[in-house]
């Protein structure tokens, strides 16, 4: 058993990126997140680990110094909430461009705009279906729980350096801001000189030694065929991570006749619905995604025959219902797949949840 | 010496002039009578100098430079646009054993990146900034940059920089020169052959004052855009001397040997 202890999800995000072995940290304050930051610099790894710990300028700046450190092999992470992940979007786009492996975190916060600091699940899109610009995907993982976003930091990375892909934690306020339980890791040392040469010498700028060739991290390139073999390239990967990577939770779906799908915060709440719903005679089940990319459309298709509908509950306008429908149009079903939630930073009730479910189906 | 045939000229004890090992063979992708192969390869014959291959990594800007990582053999990183020093202070921070340079021309390094090579300055990264200042963007067909002098035709100023409409030309090593995070900033050219011994001086203490880890140290290189500026090569050298030093005067801004105080990480 792990070090137990009382926790912010925020404060849990920086205790976990030292406990995992990350070299870098580059952030730049913005509500509801800057306890990660804050959390860092009153630990100092860089007495402990050696772990570097920089306030950036910007946002802007953060991610591009994320980029500076990936490429040259080391683990290195930024977290912000949604206005700061705008900011982000073009950096992002060059480190998967340059195929870095790096960790995101948008502890998201409502909009558009500067929008509100309460929590919000309207940053689905941006994160699964692009933000930046051009033909990538980032992994994107869904923590429901202040150990999840501890577990998630680790899991990230490693999926990250797996894929040489920049992955995201896609979480919310309520979570960084939440108190719970945790267990924590023990420590893992960070990766000695020797140990990122094995792991990504073949690629980094580790400094060009006689016997092998200079290496060039870029996302340019000029010849279109060799753009589009790169395109290519990538669809590959991302297909790779489609058939390997996806992860979910299945709640009392074995006699649902309703499903529920929601990710974090909003999954959470479900939970609660789904015993109310019950209470009244209503047999639902949830689908707790838990990457949001890759998908997991398999399980939505196996259900859809089973299932006389699906509601996506989410804190947004509707977002990832768009990737429910695409799953159960895919297994060529009619199953309804309707849409609850809130915006703005309020949260939906259970009350709420059960309601839908009456009315909407 | 007039005397001497083909076979005489080749044999080894004649040499009088070689290429840096680090210059790499590549179709030359610059304009002739551009300032940038120049400066290109002063750093290939600095880091070779220097011994320091093994431990430099280069940071190329977007602009015409973006591919300077085609001209020197040594690990490299693209940045985006303006980014260089945000890039170079990723590297240099998890990396402070590298010797780390950024290379950026004054759209990128003055315009769209004007936060970003201010904070790195200000914060001292142990970083070599080559600042190359023609004035105009060359990539994208000739327009304004910030550097761009008052009066100065462009593809987007055609009656030439209008103070009212664009403002003032923007000198950011007097600038950065003001920041105690920077230990050598200077300005320099490569428009004659002395000039380019004096600048090959300059950029090397800025490689020895990363070395040793004094701090940011901020090369700025008064050059031609010979193609932006619609000129010959001789006439755009014969230009920048008569408007560009006027604007941009040659020398050191600041020279300092203070040892920046080491960083706990």
């Amino acid at each position: 058993m792990g070090e137990l202890r009382l926790m912010k999800g925020n404060e849990v995000l920086a205790e976990a990126a030292i406990r995992c072995g990350c070299d870098a940290y580059f952030g730049y304050p913005i509500t509801p997140q800057s306890e990660v930051m804050e959390t860092l610099m009153e630990q100092r790894p860089w007495d402990t680990t050696g772990m570097v710990v920089l306030q950036a300028e910007s946002e802007v700046a953060s991610i591009n110094m994320v980029y500076g450190a990936a490429a040259a092999g080391k683990k290195a992470m930024t977290s912000s909430s949604s206005p700061g992940i705008s900011l982000m979007a073009e950096g992002i786009s060059y480190i998967a461009g340059a195929e870095l492996p790096c960790l995101i975190v948008n502890v998201q916060r409502g909009g558009p705009g500067l929008g509100t600091i309460q929590p919000s699940q309207a940053d689905y899109f941006q994160a699964v279906k692009g933000g930046g610009h051009g033909d990538y995907r980032l992994i994107t993982l869904a923590p429901a729980s202040v150990q999840e976003m501890h577990d998630f930091v680790k899991l990230a990375f490693d999926l990250a350096f797996k894929y040489r892909n920049p992955a995201m934690i896609l979480t919310d306020g309520a979570l960084g801001q939440m108190m719970e339980k945790v267990e924590l890791a023990d420590y893992t040392p960070r990766r000695t000189k020797e140990e990122i040469l094995d792991q990504c010498g073949s690629w980094a700028t580790t400094g060009k030694t006689s016997g092998r060739e200079k290496h060039v991290i870029t996302s340019l390139e000029m010849d279109s065929h060799k753009m589009e073999q790169n395109n290519l390239r990538f669809q590959e990967k991302f297909k790779e991570i489609e058939a390997t990577e996806v992860r979910y939770e299945a709640i009392r779906c074995e006699d649902a006749e309703l499903i529920l799908v929601a990710f974090g915060t909003s999954s959470r709440i479900c939970q609660k619905a789904i015993e109310l719903a019950r209470e009244k005679g209503i047999k639902v089940g949830l689908i707790r995604p838990i990457t949001l990319y890759p998908f997991p459309s398999a399980i939505i298709a196996e259900l859809a025959p089973k299932v006389k509908g699906f509601l996506s509950v989410e804190m947004s306008a509707g977002q990832m219902v768009e990737d429910v429908k695409l799953a159960v149009y895919e297994a060529r079903c009619t199953t309804p797949v309707k849409h609850f939630g809130r915006m703005g930073g309020i949260l939906p009730s259970p009350n709420e949840v059960v309601d839908a479910l009456e009315t909407k189906f | 010496m007039k005397n001497m045939d083909i076979k005489d000229i080749i044999k080894p004890e004649n040499l009088v002039y070689d290429k840096s090992e680090l210059q790499i063979d590549t179709i030359m992708h610059y304009c002739p009578g551009c300032s940038h192969g120049v400066v290109h390869k002063l750093i290939a014959e600095i880091i070779e100098e220097l011994g320091i291959q093994e431990d430099t990594i280069g940071v190329s800007p977007v602009g015409c430079a973006v591919f300077a990582y085609n001209y020197i053999d040594i690990d490299w990183q693209q940045a985006a646009h303006g980014r260089a020093p945000a890039v170079a202070t990723g590297i240099a921070r998890t990396n402070p054993d590298k010797i780390v340079f950024t290379y950026q021309g004054d759209g990128d390094l003055a315009s769209i990146g004007a936060g970003e090579i201010l904070h790195a300055c200000n914060r001292g990264e142990n970083i070599v900034v080559i600042f190359i200042n023609n004035a105009i963007y060359g990539m994208t067909g000739g327009q304004m940059a910030p550097t761009t002098l008052i009066g100065q035709p462009t593809s987007t100023s055609p009656l030439g920089r209008d103070v009212a409409l664009n403002g003032y030309p923007m000198k950011m090593t007097e600038i950065i020169a003001t920041l105690p995070g920077t230990c050598y900033v200077t300005r320099q050219s490569v428009h004659t052959a002395a000039t380019v011994r004096k600048c090959k001086k300059a950029i090397k203490k800025a490689f020895q004052n990363v070395m040793a880890k004094k701090g940011t140290s901020f090369v700025e290189v008064v050059s031609t855009c010979n193609s932006g500026w619609k000129m010959t090569p001789v006439g755009a050298n014969t230009w920048m001397e008569e408007n560009m030093f006027a604007e941009y005067v040659p020398g050191d801004l600041k020279d300092n040997d203070i040892q920046k105080p080491a960083i706990g990480n």
